[in-house]
C-alpha cells in the first residue's frame, strides 16, 4: 500500500477503489486514430471524437470533475480529483481533450457564474462533449493582459461584442470561449469583464475563426474575429467591472495553483503514438548513445554529458519540487513553489529540447519531411515548439515579475 | 524501489526540531554577532586563528543535537538523517561556527563502520566530542581510496589534507592505508607525535588544517580493506548535510539581498524594481527550491534504505554547488558598493558558499559521477 494511499479518509479510499476497479475494464485501449502529443496539438476532428468518447466515459463513471458539486454535474466529493487523476496516470490512460475547460473555464465558471449558468454549462464540460477555448490574448494584450481593447457594448439584456482575440487553442472545435474583454475605457483595470460566449452557435453570425500557422508550419490555434456578437447578459460572470478579479482565478488554476485540481489524465506513453518521447533526460541519453560527433558517440563527449546530467538533476528537483509544495511545514510562502511550476517546466523543456537539437549535430538540421531526420525530426519540432510554452500564459518574464512580486515582495515593475 | 514519505520525514518531531533549530539559531547566532566575532581583524596576512564561540556548541551539545542521528544503542536519539538535514540547513543559515557538520560526516563514517570501537566513538559524539574526518590527500582527491597516511604496527604515519574544523575537533577519524587496503583510525587531538598545521582559508566561519602523522598512536574503527568501503557508504549522507547546510546559507544570501532590494534607491526607486535585479533574485530562488528538494529527496532516500542514495545525494550535492556560486555572487553583486566591503556581512555567507562549493567535490566533480553511473563510462 503506498503513502497515499495510507492517508486516503474513507471516502477517498472508496473512491480510489471506485477508480481502480473501473478502469481494470475500462481503459480505453490504444488509439484507433494517429494523436498528437497534446490535446492544444488536436487538429483531426477524428482524432477529438475518440478522445471525447473517452472523457465522457471517464466522466459518466465519475472520475471526471468529482469535486464538483452535484449541482453542476460534478460528484460533490472533497479531494477526489488528485485521485482520479493518479489512478488515471498509474494505468497510463490517455489525455483528456477539453483542457483549457477543466483546467481554466471550469474553476472561474464555478466560482463566478450565476448557479443556472453553472448548471446550464459545467455538466457537458466536465463531460467534454463541448469543447472550450480561452479568448484573453489581443494583437495589442500579450503579457500586458490587462490591456484588453475587445469590446462588450451594453445593450438592454445584452452586450454587443467587437474585437479580435489570438492565439486561441481549440476554437476550431469549440463550443463556448471565456471571454476578458473591456466595458469601459475609462480605467484599465476595472474596466474589464468576463463573459462565457458560444463561439459555435455564432459561426458566421458575429465570429469568425480563422486558422493561424505557427512557425513549425503546423495548425493548432487561432484567431477569432468578433463582429457585433449578441451575448445574453446571464452569461456574464460576476459584476461588470471584476473582469479582472475573474480572470485572476483563471490564471491561478492555469499555473496549477487555484483550489480546484484539474481532471488530468495523460501518461500514455508518447513513444507509443509518435515513435519519439522529447521530454525526458533520459530520451536525451538514447539520443547521445546513436548520434556522433569527433568519431565516438554524442555519449562520450564529457561536455555533451555534463549537459545531460544537468538537465536531469533539474528535473528530478521538479518532482522533488512537486512533492514538497504538499508539505506546508517545509515551504516557507505557500505560493512559492506552485507559482514555479510553469516557468520552470516549460523553460526546462525548451533547454532539454535544445540540448537534443545539439546532440544530433549535423543530422539536427533534417526537418519533420525528410526521411533520414533522426527520431522523424521530432527533436527540433519539440525545440521549436517550446517557444509556445515559454510564451503562453504569461511570458516567463511575467512569470519572474510575479514570484518577484508576490512571493519575494519586491516593488511591481510597472 | 520502496515507498518514500510524501513529507519526506519531516514528521511532527523533525518539523519541531526545525522550529527549536532556527529558533535557537537566531536568538545565539545573530549575522552582526558572527561578524564581529569571525570578522574582526580584516587583514589579509591576518594570524590564522579558528574562532567560535565554545559555550554555544555546548548548548547545542545539551541540546542533543550532536547525536540526533546517532542510534539509540550507540547512546544517540536514534532520528533519522532528515532530522540532521533540518539542523545542519539553519546551522548554515547562520553559518554557525562550529564543528557540527564535520561532526556529522565523522558520525555517518563511523555509523558505515560496524565495530565495536567505532560505537564507542559514537557514544563520545553523543555527549559531545567533536570529530573530524581526515581522509584527504595532499592533491585534494575526494576518493576514498586515496590517502597519503600510511598504517603500520598499529601507528600512523604521513599527512591528510584538507581536514574540516581540526582546530575545535577533539579527534579525528584517519584513513590510512596499510598492506590490506584503506583502514579507518581514531586519533584524539591531543596525541604524541602528530602536528596540526593550520591552513590560511577564505572561509571565516570554520578552520582547515593538514595534519602530519609521525608514527601516531591510534585506535582500528574500521580493518584495512574496510575503511574505504566505510567511507563509501557515509558519502551519501555527507554529501546531503553540507548540501543541507548550503541551502541554508542559500536562503539567507536570498532573504538579505531581498530586503536589501526593497529598501535601497537608485533612480528615485528600490534597486527591486529593476527587472535586471528582480529576475536574478528570482532565478536564485528557483536554485534554493531545487536544491532544497533534492536535499530532502536525497536524506528521504536515505533513510528510507533506497538503493539509489549515491545517485540522488551526488544529485544534490551538484545543484548546491551551482546553487552556492549563484546565490553569492548575485548577493554581492547586488549589494552594490556596499557588498564589496568588509563591513558588509554578505561576504561572510559568501565565502562559507565558496568553501562548501568545493568540499566533498564540485558541482562538474558530481556531475562526472553521475554520468558514469546514468549513462556509463564514456569511451
Amino acid at each position: 500500500m503506498s503513502e497515499a494511499q495510507k492517508m486516503d479518509t474513507p471516502e477517498q479510499a472508496a473512491f480510489r477503489a471506485h477508480c481502480k476497479e473501473w478502469l481494470a475494464s475500462n481503459h480505453p485501449g490504444r488509439p484507433t486514430v494517429k494523436l498528437p502529443l497534446g490535446a492544444l496539438e488536436l487538429s483531426n476532428p477524428d482524432a477529438l471524437a475518440w478522445l471525447q468518447k473517452w472523457q465522457k466515459s471517464a466522466y459518466d463513471a465519475g472520475l471526471i470533475g468529482c469535486d464538483y458539486p452535484k449541482e453542476v454535474g460534478g460528484g460533490g466529493m472533497e479531494n477526489c480529483q488528485s485521485i482520479a487523476n493518479a489512478e488515471m496516470q498509474r494505468v497510463q490512460t490517455p489525455y483528456l481533450p477539453n483542457i483549457i475547460g477543466m483546467g481554466m473555464a471550469a474553476p472561474t465558471v464555478l466560482f463566478h457564474a450565476r448557479d443556472e449558468v453553472k448548471a446550464e454549462l459545467l455538466p457537458k464540460l466536465l463531460s467534454g462533449e463541448e469543447i472550450w477555448c480561452q479568448g484573453f490574448s489581443e494583437p495589442g494584450a500579450g503579457s500586458d493582459l490587462a490591456n484588453q481593447q475587445t469590446f462588450a457594448e451594453r445593450d438592454g439584456d445584452n452586450w454587443v461584442i467587437n474585437g479580435h482575440k489570438v492565439w486561441t487553442s481549440l476554437a476550431h472545435f469549440a463550443e463556448w470561449m471565456i471571454l476578458l474583454c473591456r466595458t469601459s475605457k475609462d480605467d484599465k483595470y476595472n474596466g474589464l469583464s468576463y463573459f462565457v460566449v458560444p463561439i459555435e452557435k455564432a459561426l458566421g453570425n458575429g465570429v469568425t475563426v480563422r486558422p493561424l500557422i505557427k512557425l513549425t508550419g503546423e495548425t493548432g490555434f487561432n484567431e477569432v474575429i468578433f463582429d457585433n456578437l449578441v451575448v445574453d447578459d446571464r452569461y456574464r460572470l460576476d459584476e461588470v467591472g471584476a473582469g479582472w478579479k475573474v480572470a485572476m482565478t483563471t490564471l491561478a488554476h492555469e499555473r496549477g495553483a487555484g483550489p480546484m485540481t484539474t481532471p488530468a489524465s495523460g501518461g500514455m506513453a508518447v513513444e507509443e503514438q509518435e515513435g519519439a518521447q522529447t521530454n525526458s533526460a533520459m530520451a536525451l541519453i538514447q539520443l547521445a548513445k546513436q548520434q556522433y560527433r569527433n568519431g565516438k558517440t554524442a555519449a562520450d563527449d564529457p561536455l555533451i554529458r555534463d549537459d545531460i546530467i544537468k538537465m536531469m538533476i533539474r528535473q528530478e528537483a521538479f518532482r522533488q519540487n512537486q512533492r514538497r509544495a504538499n508539505v506546508p511545514s517545509l515551504t516557507d510562502h505557500p505560493m512559492r513553489i506552485p507559482l514555479q511550476f510553469k516557468l520552470v517546466a516549460t523553460e526546462m523543456a525548451q533547454d532539454l529540447q535544445q540540448i537534443a537539437y545539439e546532440v544530433e549535430g549535423a543530422a539536427a538540421t533534417l526537418y519533420v519531411n525528410d526521411d533520414n531526420a533522426p527520431v522523424s525530426g521530432q527533436w527540433p519540432l519539440a525545440y521549436m515548439n517550446s517557444f509556445g510554452i515559454t510564451i503562453a500564459a504569461g511570458a516567463n518574464e511575467v512569470q519572474r515579475n510575479i514570484l518577484g512580486e508576490r512571493v519575494l515582495g519586491m516593488p511591481k515593475s510597472k | 524501489m520502496t515507498e518514500q514519505p510524501k513529507n519526506f520525514g519531516f514528521g511532527e518531531d523533525e518539523t519541531m526540531l526545525k522550529d527549536s533549530a532556527q529558533k535557537f539559531f537566531a536568538d545565539n547566532c545573530s549575522p552582526d554577532k558572527i561578524h564581529s566575532q569571525v570578522a574582526h581583524d580584516p587583514s589579509i596576512h591576518r594570524p590564522i586563528e579558528s574562532i567560535w564561540d565554545k559555550s554555544l556548541w555546548q548548548q547545542v551539545v545539551e541540546l542533543g543535537w550532536t547525536a540526533v542521528c546517532i542510534p539509540e544503542a550507540a547512546g544517540g536519539i536514534g532520528m533519522p538523517l532528515v532530522a540532521a538535514v533540518a539542523i545542519a540547513e539553519e546551522a548554515g543559515k547562520s553559518a554557525f561556527p562550529s564543528p557540527l557538520i564535520s561532526t556529522y560526516c565523522a558520525t555517518f563514517t563511523l555509523m558505515a563502520c560496524d565495530t565495536d570501537s567505532a560505537n564507542k566513538a559514537l557514544a563520545d559524539i553523543a555527549t559531545g566530542t567533536a570529530t573530524t574526518l581526515a581522509i584527504t590527500n595532499e592533491k585534494g582527491s575526494w576518493e576514498s581510496s586515496d590517502t597519503d597516511v600510511s598504517v603500520a604496527n598499529g601507528r600512523l604515519t604521513g599527512t591528510a589534507w584538507f581536514v574540516q574544523d581540526a582546530k575545535k575537533a577533539d579527534r579525528f577519524v584517519v584513513s590510512a592505508k596499510g598492506e590490506n587496503g584503506v583502514g579507518l583510525y581514531l586519533v584524539e587531538a591531543t596525541a604524541a607525535n602528530i602536528d596540526i598545521i593550520a591552513d590560511g582559508i577564505i572561509d571565516l566561519t570554520r578552520d582547515q588544517a593538514h595534519i602530519a602523522f609521525n608514527a601516531a598512536e591510534c585506535t582500528e574503527l574500521a580493518a584495512e580493506g574496510a575503511g574505504d568501503k566505510a567511507i563509501d557508504a557515509a558519502i551519501p549522507s555527507i554529501l546531503t548535510i553540507v548540501s543541507a547546510d548550503m541551502v541554508g546559507a542559500g536562503e539567507w544570501l536570498l532573504q538579505t539581498t531581498t530586503e536589501y532590494a526593497k529598501t535601497r534607491v537608485q533612480f528615485d526607486r528600490p534597486l527591486g524594481f529593476f527587472q535586471a535585479v528582480k529576475h536574478p533574485l528570482v532565478n536564485v530562488m528557483l536554485d534554493i527550491d531545487r536544491t532544497k528538494s533534492l536535499v530532502y529527496n536525497a536524506a528521504c532516500a536515505i533513510d528510507s534504505g533506497e538503493a539509489t542514495t549515491e545517485l540522488n545525494a551526488r544529485m544534490a550535492k551538484s545543484q548546491a554547488s551551482d546553487m552556492a556560486v549563484f546565490s553569492s555572487s548575485r548577493a554581492i553583486q547586488f549589494h552594490g558598493g556596499i557588498g564589496f566591503t568588509w563591513e558588509c556581512f554578505v561576504h561572510i555567507f559568501f565565502k562559507r558558499q565558496m568553501h562548501n562549493h568545493v568540499l566533498y567535490g564540485d558541482a562538474k566533480y558530481q556531475r562526472a559521477k553521475l554520468a558514469d553511473m546514468v549513462i556509463g563510462k564514456a569511451a
